[in-house]
């Protein structure tokens, strides 16, 4: 259509006004976009700077390096182990499954571990590094390194991880560590973030449990730099965790290798303290186990062997067993008398081999009685009805305070797993529990160690410590390497006449042709010995196992039988070694324990092991084959110290 | 109008046309599509791949198309305006039927080796069919109600269509640009204000109906549109990424962290960070200075499209280089206010800057028709 000029003036003027009043307002609109954007980059940029570093620092922890621990010596006891293993990422792999393959090709790995592996690429997101295996070999890792190439997303790593060279030696008395439980975390107060690295490992029994604060150490940091989905891209900065303290224990690993593995094939326990220290040379509860099976992760099928043995494994039997300390205890009963000044010692009782105490009859361990007793001849030929007397002219009050002043029924405060106190019987302790006043024939039991009374190893070793030092001496498992004099621990008070009468009989136990260990004696002066057998009655034989005609402990079943037991300590005039042997269900202490603690105590006079001078020349053959055999199964320390101390 | 109304002795002819094209435009263009070549070489981490030597390329295809466009007649658009529509809604059509899948909509059509993105042809011959109908229509008859019932068809039936793929952005710059047309072509203001008036209505009900026992949507529906009007609300979901391109932007301060130092986009928080993002990426490393300057770039463009506009006597020339001038601005408008969390989240790139290749030859054919309208301008006999 053709327009009239007017038209085509009025539509130039139209548009140029209503163009014009566009263009203002999409002016406007950038105005506003622009006083925005000054507005967020100007104004509020500061704010938006830290969002955008928090974005992309992230905080992380550095674990720290687990504190070492050393025996008296310097042997390593438990360390950190250089752990070669091999990471994966799905990321960089690209094909994983040919990957694995070629892995499993290499180095021979398990398909369960393998299938574990894939799972567990598939579960993370791609980047995330998956450990395939671990505690590689050198020579593993090296075909591994070797075949790179061929492996894309594979890397050999080192990492560190808790080993224990004397393998079942500590376990016991150092424990071990495993993976943080909900437990672990319950147990403190403010967890430390360092629990919440995966993998960290916290103290699980013995001294890498209770020392947990000091073995530990404190975490590092590192500031790192991320993308959006959480990848590491650089480091920005680190601060440099300390690593654990190192830990001396007082233990010698040459004695607790000899006790143990003399110990072995039996379920006992032996413990042994150096008198003017209360140092702790050495606690051996046997059977032991590896402690390193836990740190790997033990098999379910190890575990539950470890738990059905009849042994106990993974009892500490020198602290946590306790035990009935049968003629152990009359030097309990004869201090108590003596102090009760209801005897001087010197006074005879007649033993007819049996006595009667309100109408029940007593028996005396010897049927046919040992005839006139004084203190030391009751001591070293352990007559029972000598203390059915005694005990029942001081009493069981005066008894519980000798026991308790001699360290029985004590909790000791070690940096061990579950320490028992025992049991030290009183009447508040029998009204209180038992709900039933005390009775003289409670007394009569506990003067011979059974009934009531219950003692740990531990106890009965600290208690032969203190008849030997006069002095309430400690135990003690941690030591500082740098300490010049250990302070003398305070003295017992108990009159040096009555010490010397009860020594005396402990002497003649060993030395007297008619004490009950005489068989178990020393010869090398250097090395005098005293000590003391006990056997504790487990059940009672009953009247119609009597009629039966069983008498002979090897015709019971064996949990049924007695335990031996023998505490003993050397040298005689200037004691430096007290020790403990149970041995459970193991028969008479004078066939069973007797003999252990004597090789235990001469190992421990002769830096580790029994000299074989010390013992009878009659008995030098037996000893030397007993010593061969058992030579192989001992360590030879010498690798595994790390520094002189 | 007929060519007969141009004084075709005074108009340019041949090469010679070159030399009286809108000039400052073009270095304008060219300067805006700088930025875009060095931000998409720091996105891709100092690299010239996978993106800015494309983009480099596409963009001289995008100069000789424009080029092109801008040494054709005027005259001969406005003859095609109708037939580039109809086309246009045909393969708007096709996306419908045999459309492929991308991004979670039917945008594409793939026809032989060629990949269509019909709706980014239809912003164009949309403005150019609505400036054509108002080049046809009685000047004095504009605002009668049948005439703008045609120019609402015009602009609705592509708009329709680009909805349904579903492309609610560009369904949206379509509309605002086609509206702009038709009020420059002087349609009576009262329809605009009636048409703002009732949406404003419409969301104020849809509001206030919320919780009470008329409400008009589901309580879901409302949930969305919260996350869609604020994203803050929703700091891990649907918001994560506005929120991090706000992060990016307002970190950059007033000169930025340096070239390729944004750690937003380089750690990849930033979300499509070579198209929709880019903004973000350029105020977080070169800051005020880098993103206010592209700003006042475009403003400029916007000024020098203006004096195309104003220069031309011819009513087609005129709505057209409006159309393309209100379009070019919508794209960068929406795009900044939504990366700034102005505008909710809707995919429109950053025009000349963003990777990408349909938008980009599209734009440039606009600026190739707002060219020839420049060329060829009626002059007065002197």
């Amino acid at each position: 259509m053709k327009r009239t000029d007017r038209d085509k003036e009025q539509s130039r003027r139209v548009i140029t006004r209503r163009a014009l009043g566009l263009g203002a307002l999409q002016l406007a609109v950038t105005g506003t976009l622009l006083w925005r954007l000054r507005d967020m980059q100007l104004e509020q940029a500061d704010a938006f700077r830290l969002l955008a570093e928090e974005n992309r620092i992230n905080l992380r922890l550095l674990p720290p390096t687990r504190g070492p621990i050393h025996d008296r010596n310097g042997v390593l006891l438990a360390g950190n182990e250089q752990n070669y293993r091999v990471v994966m990422t799905r990321d960089d792999a690209g094909d994983i499954d040919l990957v694995l393959d070629r892995l499993q090709r290499l180095i021979g790995l398990e398909d369960e571990m393998v299938e574990r592996a894939r799972e567990d690429m598939l579960r993370n997101r791609p980047f995330v590094p998956v450990t395939v295996a671990e505690r590689l070999s050198w020579e593993e890792i090296s075909r591994v390194a070797a075949n790179a190439p061929a492996l894309p997303g594979v890397t050999p790593e080192m990492g560190l991880s808790r080993a224990y060279p004397l393998m079942a030696d500590m376990a016991h008395v150092v424990g071990y560590v495993g993976p943080v439980s909900d437990r672990d975390l319950a147990r403190e107060e403010s967890p430390d973030p360092v629990l919440m690295i995966p993998r960290f490992q916290i103290g699980k029994s013995g001294v890498e449990r209770e020392v947990e604060a000091r073995l530990r150490g404190k975490a590092g940091s590192q500031r790192v730099e991320v993308n959006s989905v959480g990848r590491v891209m650089r480091e920005l900065d680190r601060i440099e965790g300390e690593p654990g303290e190192t830990l001396h224990l007082t233990i010698d690993a040459r004695l607790q290798n000899y006790a143990l593995e003399r110990l072995a094939g039996q379920s006992a326990a032996a413990v042994v303290i150096d008198i003017p220290t209360g140092d702790i040379l050495a606690s051996a509860s046997a059977p032991s186990y590896d402690a390193n099976m836990f740190v790997r992760g033990i098999s379910r099928t190890n575990y539950n062997a470890l738990l059905e043995n009849d042994f106990r494994p993974l009892v500490n039997k020198c602290v946590q067993g306790m035990y009935p300390p049968g003629s152990t205890f009359k030097m309990v009963t004869a201090l108590a008398a003596l102090d009760a000044a209801e005897t001087d010692g010197r006074e005879r009782v007649y033993c007819p081999g049996h006595m009667d105490v309100s109408g029940n009859r007593f028996h005396c361990w010897k049927r046919s009685g040992h005839g006139q007793m004084d203190l030391v001849s009751a001591l070293s030929e352990s007559c029972d009805v000598y203390f059915y007397e005694m005990s029942q002219r001081c009493g069981i009050d005066r008894i519980n305070a000798m026991a308790e002043r001699l360290g029985l029924g004590e909790r000791y405060d070690l940096p061990m797993t579950s320490v028992a106190s025992g049991l030290n019987p009183s009447r508040e302790w029998k009204t209180r529990t038992r709900d039933a006043a005390w009775r003289i024939g409670d007394t009569v039991n506990v003067s011979i160690g059974q009934g009531y009374v219950l003692t740990t190893p531990l106890q009965l070793a600290i208690m032969t410590a203190r008849l030997a030092s006069n002095r309430a001496v400690l135990p003690r498992l941690l030591r500082d390497p740098l300490e010049r004099a250990i302070p003398q621990a305070a003295s017992l008070d108990l009159r040096p006449e009555w010490l010397e009468m009860v020594r005396r009989g402990m002497v003649q136990t060993v030395n007297d042709r008619r004490g009950t260990a005489y068989s178990s004696r020393v010869v090398e002066p250097t090395m005098a010995m005293a000590g003391k057998t006990g056997t504790s009655q487990v059940f009672r034989i009953t009247q119609a196992e009597r009629d039966a005609g069983i008498r002979r402990q090897e015709d019971l079943p064996w949990n049924r039988r007695n335990h031996a037991l023998f505490v003993n300590y050397a040298p005689i005039d200037n004691p430096r070694v007290a020790v403990a042997v149970i041995v459970e269900h193991g028969g008479g202490g004078s066939t069973a324990a007797a003999p252990i603690g004597r090789d235990i105590l001469l190992a421990a006079l002769n830096e580790g092991r029994p000299p074989l001078g010390a013992y009878p020349t009659s008995q030098r053959n037996r000893i030397n084959a007993e010593q061969e055999a058992l030579k192989d199964r001992l360590r030879d320390l010498g690798s595994f110290r790390v520094s002189r101390a | 109008m007929s060519y007969l109304e141009y004084n075709t002795q005074r108009m340019p002819k041949g090469m010679a046309k070159v030399l009286y094209m809108n000039w400052p435009l073009v270095v304008l263009l060219i300067a805006v599509a700088c930025y875009g070549f060095v931000m998409l070489y720091s996105v891709a981490a100092g690299n010239a791949r996978p993106w800015m030597e494309p983009q480099m390329q596409r963009f001289g295809v995008g100069l000789v198309v424009m080029l092109v466009v801008a040494m054709v007649p005027i005259w001969f658009w406005r003859s095609v305006s109708g037939l580039a529509y109809g086309l246009t809604t045909i393969l708007l059509l096709g996306v419908e039927f045999f459309g492929s899948v991308g991004m979670g909509a039917q945008r594409w059509l793939e026809i032989g080796p060629l990949r269509l993105q019909p709706s980014e042809l239809a912003k164009i011959t949309t403005i150019m069919a609505l400036a054509a109908y108002f080049d046809w229509v009685d000047i004095k008859k504009i605002s009668r109600p049948v005439f703008v019932l045609g120019a609402a068809v015009i602009v609705l039936l592509p708009v329709f269509l680009v909805v349904r793929q579903p492309d609610l952005g560009t369904a949206l710059l379509i509309a605002a640009a086609g509206g702009a047309v038709i009020f420059a072509a002087g349609v009576h203001w009262g329809y605009f204000a009636g048409v703002i008036g009732s949406f404003v209505g419409l969301v104020v009900a849809v509001f206030t109906s919320r919780g009470t026992d008329w409400q008009l949507l589901k309580d879901y529906q409302y949930r969305r549109i919260d996350a869609f009007l604020d994203p803050t609300l929703d700091p891990l979901g649907a918001g994560y990424h506005i929120n991090q391109a706000m992060i990016a932007l307002g970190s950059g301060g007033w000169s930025g962290r340096g070239f390729m130092e944004g750690t937003q986009s380089r750690l990849n928080f930033l979300p499509e960070k070579q198209t929709d993002f880019i903004f973000t990426t350029l105020a977080e490393e070169f800051g005020f200075i880098g993103a206010g300057s592209l700003l006042v770039l475009y403003v400029m463009i916007l000024g020098f499209c203006l004096v195309t506009v104003l220069r031309t006597s011819n009513r087609f020339a005129a709505l057209l280089a409006v159309g393309v001038t209100a379009n070019f601005f919508l794209y960068f408008a929406v795009n900044t206010a939504m990366v700034m969390g102005l505008a909710p989240v809707v995919g429109v790139p950053l025009p000349l800057v963003s990777y990408g290749g349909s938008a980009m030859l599209v734009l440039m054919g606009g600026f190739g028709l707002l060219q020839s309208a420049h060329i060829h301008r009626p002059r007065l006999p002197t």
